[in-house]
């Protein structure tokens, strides 16, 4: 079997060795424009997770078919030297000149080792603070306002629970993470402001075992709409469509998994912030370091609504939707209390998505039960 | 001489037996075996950054790995390195953020030091919950890990975070002095040598002390150890201290060689991976040296074969798998007098294959 390949790649050695006596310079100078761009894309988990890898796996699906485009991916890559080797290997052995590392913890130490190290290749991490000043220019960070989305979650909830009692199943009480739960709380307290939102934290992102558990304890204590935070959400969805209780997805949809449970969900669209970096590092604009957005800018979008969600729900959160898009609305502004009875954000202050105090937050908003 | 040779095949046989079913396997999947196989030894010994890539990994895995050969020279099968290592990490972290140290070498080996003390508290733990408390040293072991885990988790979500480190909680990064860097302008750092040095020199000290050669006694017969007056207690503490200082010092140098500080990215599994490594290396710590390297030669390895083939992160996890059974199973063929069977003694060369395939399923029962 070796022989046709042997033969081929000789014949192409032959047409090469003509040619390049004749038109030598020419063909290089083709060859330099039709080089594809090689764009590198790692993952901490499996790509299908119905979770956070899959939402990036899905924008790098879609990459592929970009013209000009070539998408070497490794998954299970853990926060490690491990991913240094990877990001270094996709460098050297093939050809990439833009990397996704897409997961948080790839950020410090691992991206900020290997970018001085290999200036002519960008890095787009997910998740990261990128800072002018402080992180090296060929490294920077996308992120979306996914919390606009759990609000929408929070409001279909709402319309959805009948025991005014909601559950959130999180993974570490992180800013990004609080700001999630919040969000859903107040999405569904603007609709009926006496439900609660039962929060029960599992300590990691993938903890499928503790994350039954929670589904399990949080639907015996009387919730009936369950969301979450953690890296694959296919557990407690499952586990909450069999205890007969709905659900509003996340990172991307697990609409298949429990069709007659889940209500919508809060998805990233990652492939806007793919494209961007991508664009720019084709025709060699600086990179992008500071990258967010939110449902305006198509960084994050809402599942399809489920079969059993009321026209009444659906109307009145599209209408809150079209007001996110317009910029006319703001989910953190005038008085929040945080459950503890504390005023988190004054009456009369608007937190706009921009603002980095909300990257930093550390409370849980009144109606929430869970201490973070 | 023959037995050297018998040590040194067996597991060679199994390792090729095992890319020979992998290549079955992947062919059956529709990507061509041969080009697998040379995408492994590309990716993993290739070239020079093959090299460093395979390297880099072994260096931990060296470490951990003697958390189980030690203690299993000395008769107890502790398979809980993954918690003196996050422990040895918290420790390293936890003395630079409590003390003020020197930036510089110093300051290392106090870090190193830390580490080492906290794995060896650790495994003691569990060897002296099974001399004195007459506990299973294999299930507490594996339960104090968890354990340890949680203590970690707690502390660097806790008192020990640095509270600007927001989306990923961690403790304090250590001062850039302490940083343990490359060999040589090289990726593989320092930690290689501290794992192929302490590999040789307990390799050395179970081979030609009284005091190894004593734990060595023990591990084979604790009867006969106590009734030659051998402290038996002693020895076995001893050696699980041993082990755990390693994995201990494995968390301080993931500390201060890749992570600056302590988080919960330093739980990746390496105290497990270790496991696997001992046993395959029969527990000789001069022998894990190459099958530590092996195995970060499987990871370095498996990331080409990821970025070139399209294959799934399994793929390897499943030759790792073939290869791990394999090795075990030919065990089995250890007893066999080969020459017994040269004679012609035909029928009974019946009995190997049956031994292989009855330890086959056992060992993936392990798994």
């Amino acid at each position: 079997m070796t022989s046709p390949i042997n033969r081929r790649d000789s014949l192409k050695s032959l047409a090469a060795l003509g040619a390049a006596g004749t038109l030598g310079g020419w063909s290089a100078l083709a060859g330099a424009q039709a080089k594809p761009l090689t764009v590198g894309v790692i993952y901490v988990g499996a790509r299908d997770d119905y979770g956070y890898n899959q939402a990036h796996a899905m924008a790098a699906a879609e990459v592929k078919k970009l013209p000009g485009v070539k998408v070497v991916e490794e998954e299970n890559v853990p926060e490690t030297a491990a991913v240094q080797k990877t990001m270094a290997g996709m460098i050297s052995q093939d050809g990439a000149k833009l990397l996704f590392p897409t997961s948080f913890g790839y950020f410090d130490p691992h991206i900020l080792a290997v970018a001085p190290k290999n200036p002519d290749v960008r890095f787009s991490h997910c998740g990261g603070l990128w800072t002018e000043g402080k992180h090296p220019k060929n490294a920077g960070s996308f992120f979306g306002y996914i919390d606009e989305c759990q609000f929408l979650n929070g409001v279909i909830a709402a319309h959805m629970t009948k025991s005014n009692k909601i559950a959130f199943v999180a993974a570490k009480p992180i800013p990004q993470v609080l700001r999630n739960i919040n969000a859903f709380t107040l999405g569904a307290r603007s609709v009926k402001p006496g439900i609660t939102c039962s929060v029960i934290f599992t300590g990691d992102w993938s903890m499928a075992v503790k994350e039954a558990e929670a589904t399990n304890s949080l639907a015996d204590q009387g919730c009936d709409v369950f969301t979450m935070h953690v890296d694959g959400p296919k557990v407690v969805v499952e586990t909450a469509a069999k205890r007969g209780k709905m659900v509003c997805g996340y990172h991307a949809s697990q609409a298949k998994l429990a069709p007659n449970a889940y209500l919508t969900g809060a998805e990233w669209n990652w492939l806007t912030a793919y494209k961007t970096a991508i664009e720019a590092a084709q025709s060699g604009k600086p990179h992008p370091n500071f990258l967010r957005g939110g449902l305006k800018e198509g960084y994050v979008k809402m599942s399809a609504y489920g079969p059993m969600v009321p026209d009444a729900a659906k109307k009145q959160a599209d209408e809150i939707k079209a007001k996110m898009i317009a910029g006319t609305f703001d989910i953190f502004k005038d008085g929040i209390k945080d459950n503890k009875g504390a005023v988190v954000v004054p009456a009369g202050k608007v937190l706009k998505q921009t603002d980095l105090e909300l990257e930093k937050m550390n409370y849980l908003v009144e109606g929430v039960i869970g201490s973070a | 001489m023959r037995h050297a040779l018998k040590e040194f095949a067996l597991p060679v046989f199994a390792i090729a037996a095992a890319l020979l079913l992998f290549g079955v396997l992947v062919a059956f999947a529709g990507v061509d075996p041969v080009e697998v196989w040379a995408t492994l030894f590309k990716g993993a010994f290739g070239d020079w950054f093959s090299w460093q890539n395979t390297l880099q990994r072994a260096a931990p895995l060296m470490l951990t790995a003697l958390c189980v050969a030690l203690p299993a020279r000395a008769g107890l099968i502790v398979i809980g390195g993954e918690g003196a290592l996050v422990l040895g990490g918290l420790a390293a972290a936890a003395l630079a953020h409590a003390v003020p140290l020197p930036g510089n070498m110093a300051g290392t080996a106090m870090v190193c030091l830390a580490g080492a003390l906290a794995g060896a508290l650790w495994i003691v733990l569990a060897g002296w919950l099974r001399q004195y408390r007459g506990i299973n040293e294999t299930i507490s072991s594996l339960l104090l890990a968890y354990i340890a885990i949680g203590i970690f988790k707690h502390l660097v979500e806790g008192p020990l975070r640095d509270p600007a480190s927001l989306n990923k909680p961690s403790t304090y990064a250590l001062d850039a002095g302490m940083l343990i860097g490359g060999i040589g302008g090289s990726d593989v750092h320092w930690g290689f040598v501290i794992g192929v040095v302490a590999c040789l020199g307990l390799g050395w000290w179970l081979r030609a002390t009284a005091s190894g050669f004593s734990v060595r006694v023990v591990g084979g017969n604790p009867r006969t150890a106590q009734l030659v007056g051998l402290p038996a207690t002693r020895l076995i503490l001893g050696a699980c201290g041993l082990g755990g200082a390693c994995a201990g010092l494995a968390g301080a140098v993931e500390v201060a060689a890749v992570h600056t500080n302590a988080n919960a990215s330093l739980i990746a599994g390496y105290g497990y991976a270790g496991i696997l490594v001992s046993f395959i290396a029969r527990h000789n710590p001069v022998a894990i040296v190459p099958v530590a390297i092996l195995f970060g030669g499987f990871g370095a390895a498996g990331s080409l074969l990821q970025r070139r083939l399209g294959l799934p992160d399994a793929s390897v996890l499943v030759l790792q798998g073939i290869a791990f059974v394999l090795i075990l199973a030919s065990e089995g063929l250890r007893m066999v007098d080969w020459k017994a069977l040269g004679r012609g003694a035909f029928p009974k060369s019946a009995k190997s294959p049956k031994a292989t395939a009855a330890a086959a399923p056992a060992a993936e029962a392990v798994q």
